[in-house]
């Protein structure tokens, strides 16, 4: 099998590399989304932080 | 037993522990689903009905075990968070929720690029099609009602209802094809029953524990933050931020952007 025909699928590229496709993007997505929801809360609890010490 | 619940279910304890597995988890699915997609896409033979579309169930099939597994979770997680008002508990539930819908959503849309060559429709209302539809709108009201109140407890109350109540349709999904005989074929799965061929079912299988591992991350790291957002005022966020700041690696609060 050479690089052409596996891309090709048979002629059924389309439908195969589309759904390949769609769950590459959705989850990369779900992964995305949630570190930057875990940088966005640390960013947040950081500046409190130095705020607090700037007090101190 | 017991001890251990409470104690994992401090979100303190909870944020530690997870920190030091997540590492590990992220790397076994990454293999894992490597692994996978190398044994579906190279190593197993094409169908000879379905031909290479027959590739589209290695990411069709675990994502619609996903999608139900998912929701049994949620719906049990919001129910231990409802009767012993454990905030753990509500924050996974919450947070599964999207993960859910995003695996249901693949679920129904790989499945409509198979059926389109396979059985000449992208779209019948066939009893598994439809009551998988159902559990995609079941996810969303959940998260729309979770969005609808202010009130924290109050939301994790009102959608808990609703995520128990709607665990319902996951048996009815899981024995459609089995209940009524419509376009869906039956399950060539189980202990003991396989009808697949080995070469189909390992990547199969190596995929359907990927993307169960997957969740997993995805539901550590989103977890992990909703804890650090909820829990900004306690004691121990605190010296975590202070600890932070310390070091010098981190430097300003700002080079975090």
């Amino acid at each position: 099998m050479n690089i052409a025909e596996f891309f090709h699928m048979d002629g059924y590229a389309l439908y195969v590399w589309g759904a390949y496709g769609v769950t590459l993007v959705v989850l990369s997505l779900n992964v995305i989304l949630a570190r930057q929801q875990q940088r966005k809360a640390l960013r947040a609890i950081l500046r409190a932080a130095q705020r607090n010490r700037s007090l101190v | 037993m017991w001890l251990w619940i409470h104690k994992f279910g401090s979100p303190k304890y909870f944020y530690n522990v997870s920190g030091k597995i997540l590492p590990w988890v992220a790397g076994a699915t990454a293999l894992l689903i490597v692994i996978g997609l190398y044994l579906g896409l190279f190593a197993s033979p094409a169908d000879y009905q379905q031909r290479e579309t027959v590739r589209i169930m290695y990411i069709h099939v675990p994502s619609a075990w996903n999608s139900m597994f998912i929701y049994l979770l949620m719906a049990a997680s919001a129910a231990i968070g409802l009767i012993w008002n454990i905030k753990l508990a509500d924050i996974v539930a919450a947070v599964s929720a999207p993960i859910g819908a995003s695996f249901t959503f693949i679920t129904l849309v790989t499945g409509s690029l198979w059926g389109k060559p396979m059985w000449g429709t992208w779209w019948e209302w066939d009893a598994r099609l439809t009551s998988e539809l159902i559990l995609l709108f079941l996810y969303l009201g959940y998260i729309a009602l979770q969005s609808a109140f202010e009130d924290r407890r109050l939301a994790a109350r009102a959608s808990a209802v609703l995520a128990i109540v709607g665990a319902v349709n996951v048996p009815i999904i899981y024995y459609s094809v089995q209940w009524w005989n419509t376009l869906h074929q039956p399950q060539s799965l189980g202990v003991g029953m396989s009808t697949i061929h080995p070469s189909m079912l390992w990547p199969l299988l190596i995929m359907a524990l990927g993307f169960k591992l997957l969740y997993v991350v995805i539901l550590l790291m989103r977890t992990r933050a909703e804890v650090l957002e909820r829990e900004r005022n306690n004691a121990w966020v605190q010296e975590l931020a202070q600890a932070l700041v310390g070091k010098s690696v981190i430097g300003s609060a700002n080079e975090y952007r």
